[in-house]
């Protein structure tokens, strides 16, 4: 810990291993995941459900469903601290105050029988010592910058009177009232339309550059990562497997995975009514996933033994271009 | 092309009860003329946000509700009113697949008898044909005879909509309505189950009518387009025509809206504003120009705005807010 905490990016995350302990035993769900954002810039988790991306941000909020879900292993160190060894209390402060969170559905995550200004109000009466006067006019305040249209009555209204896109609205506004640092974004507009998810975008992206903070923004759409991200993290059975600069992953993807992912979304350039790539199979559940590459299951290339039961290192084979090099998945990469 | 489903300025609307006596108050337009055919080994892609009335009108086209207006034919036969020992034999020509895999099966049935369920209530052949034919569909949709067996909960999302599919293709229909069926699938899985889509609609000359709100995917599977706004059809093409030309202001914020997965790409993109109204009591005249506030929106009240047809075969709303008739 020789380094100012400037100098060092604001979130790094390194071999973190989380689990669930179930009726079938434990299930390793994230399996010594890296991944580090910087100041002001945007992380995009991507991968299919199960893949341990929503998982990978639970973990570092400590925010696991409890008792079954715990990180085994690993080092969150967030602003020069390490989040998985703080007390409770030192967490209660970092979550919703340095850092703010949106979910996938902004229905289940607001609270139906609370305004929506005892909402907003609540996190800043829990973290600052200001008067209920005050928080309610940076309540109003927050619902303007998101662009809620008459911030002053949407206040006193409930979240069953907004629609989804003012819902998500309202959800970012909660997660940005105490100005964090970091925002974790976990599939914020998959609910929504394309019309809406693009205004959230945006609002986000617009917020971001206002107030400085970094992003976690976690989806399943590539679409959604290539015009939004910084940085790529590609995850798959509960590993990295590819991490880089987003116009580098796009335009050199290393992992067979990311090749596969790629090439399997339909495109509106691409001829109608002709057949699309696949990645053949399916994901594995966890309890089968192979121990070596996890991806040897689906891959076009037969693998050898070796290749299934160990696990291939994770190397930085390019500045900035991390790929877990499977010598089967592993693409050099072009000159 | 012969025509297999015709749909003529169908209604379905809904009434809208409140107060003590639950009068109806208003009414609810999810379906509000409209208009189109499907023929024979065609798929038209119907696309619409949220309460656009995409899925209502599926079902109303195949008569799961009966409409409220307009007239519906299928393969020749007005099915409008028909009545339902009348419609049971042309049930069979059409079909649905469902987007959620997981709620339109049922749990506690096999996956041999969900697929054969619809060939016994229609008493088509013998228990022993009947299976056989349930054993030849789950190896046509990717699936070996054995899984016939198992139960829907021990398949993974894509394989449980290649069972739907199972189902849907036993009777052998002409048509099938995809209602959004590869939208609660993982993008890897959901590219496996368009090119079966794609496959199986060459080998038995199938029509689709697919459902969706990504148009990426409506564009790769469709050969005409109908793109829907609040219970009307706003414009409607060949499917290359409407991506590469789009004469209507929401088909064009629609096709702007899509994440390109391409990071070199630096588009501008027109954000809309605001939400999709409710179709209780819609606006009068053009809806989405009302919503745009187009100083223009007033001279689309009380005019006709059923579809005109701007080049061959692509239709648009005429309406002089939202539409370059020119």
């Amino acid at each position: 810990m020789t380094d100012a905490p400037s100098t060092r990016p604001l979130l790094e995350v390194s071999g973190l291993v989380s689990a669930f302990d179930t009726e079938q035993g434990r299930l390793v769900a994230v399996d010594g995941v890296d991944f580090r954002v910087d100041r002001g810039r945007t992380l995009g988790i991507v991968g299919e459900s199960g893949c341990g991306k929503s998982v990978s941000a639970l973990s570092l909020i400590r925010l696991l469903p409890q008792p079954m879900g715990n990180v085994l292993a690993g080092e969150v160190h967030f602003d020069g601290r390490d989040l998985l060894r703080l007390d409770h209390k030192e967490m209660h402060d970092v979550r919703g105050n340095e850092i703010g969170m949106i979910f996938q559905e902004p229905m289940t995550a607001l609270n139906p029988v609370h305004t929506i200004g005892r909402q907003l109000t609540e996190s800043v009466l829990l973290h600052r010592s200001v008067s209920a006067k005050e928080a309610l006019e940076e309540a109003v305040d927050m619902l303007k910058r998101v662009r809620i249209p008459s911030p002053e009555i949407r206040v006193g209204e409930y979240p069953h009177q907004l629609s989804g896109g003012m819902r998500q609205r309202v959800m970012i506004a909660m997660a940005l009232i105490n100005r964090p640092k970091l925002l974790i974004a976990d599939e914020p507009t998959t609910a929504l339309d394309v019309t809406v998810q693009a205004q959230i975008l945006a609002l986000i992206d617009d917020l971001q550059s206002e107030l400085g903070m970094a992003v976690i923004l976690i989806t399943h759409d590539l679409g959604v990562i290539a015009e939004n991200c910084d940085e790529v993290v590609v995850m798959y059975g509960g590993r990295v497997v590819e991490c880089a600069p987003v116009k580098e992953l796009f335009a050199d993807p290393l992992h067979a995975y990311t090749r596969g992912l790629l090439r399997s979304i339909p495109r509106l350039d691409r001829p109608r009514k002709t057949k699309l790539p696949t990645i053949k199979g399916n994901v594995p559940s966890l309890d089968r996933m192979p121990t070596g590459c996890r991806f040897s299951t689906r891959a076009d290339a037969e693998h050898d033994e070796p290749a299934k039961t160990t696990r291939p290192p994770f190397e930085e084979v390019k500045p900035g271009h991390f790929v877990e090099t499977c010598p089967f998945c592993y693409r050099v990469p072009q000159a | 092309m012969k025509p297999l489903l015709e749909l003529d300025d169908v209604r379905m609307h809904f009434p809208v009860k409140g107060g003590v006596f639950l009068r109806p108050v208003g009414s609810c337009k999810a379906v509000d003329g409209v208009s189109f055919t499907v023929g024979e080994g065609e798929t038209l892609g119907l696309v619409g946000e949220s309460g656009c009335g995409k899925s209502t009108l599926a079902k109303t086209a195949v008569r799961l509700l009966n409409p409220t207006g307009g007239r519906i034919a299928f393969d020749g036969h007005d099915i409008t009113h028909m009545r339902r020992g009348r419609l049971k034999p042309l049930r069979r020509e059409m079909q649905m697949i469902f987007q959620d895999p997981a709620e339109s099966l049922n749990p506690r049935h096999s996956v041999g008898d969900i697929i054969e369920e619809p060939l016994a209530v229609q008493k088509i052949g013998t228990r022993e044909e009947r299976r056989k034919r349930v054993a030849g569909l789950l190896e046509r949709v990717g699936l070996s005879e054995s899984d016939g067996a198992r139960y829907p909960f021990e398949f993974s999302g894509g394989q449980r909509q290649r069972i739907g599919i199972a189902r849907a293709l036993a009777l052998n229909p002409k048509l099938i309505l995809c209602d959004e069926p590869v939208s609660a699938l993982d993008v890897s899985v959901q590219s496996q189950v368009l090119n079966l889509l794609l496959e199986l609609q060459e080998d038995f000359g199938l029509a689709y009518l697919f459902i969706a709100h990504d148009l990426a995917v409506v564009k790769h599977v469709s050969d005409r387009v109908a793109i829907m706004y609040l219970g009307k059809i706003v414009e409607m093409a060949d499917a290359d025509a409407i991506y590469e030309g789009p004469r209507h202001a929401y088909t064009k914020a629609l096709i702007s809206a899509i994440p390109v997965a391409d990071p070199a790409s630096d588009r501008d993109r027109a954000l809309l504003e605001g939400d999709v109204p409710s179709p209780i009591d819609p606006p009068a005249g053009c809806a989405f120009g009302h919503r745009m506030k187009h100083p223009r929106w007033e001279e689309s009240v009380g005019m006709d705005l059923s579809l005109r047809e701007v080049t061959p075969g692509h239709w648009v709303q005429p309406c002089p807010c939202c539409t370059d008739l020119a």
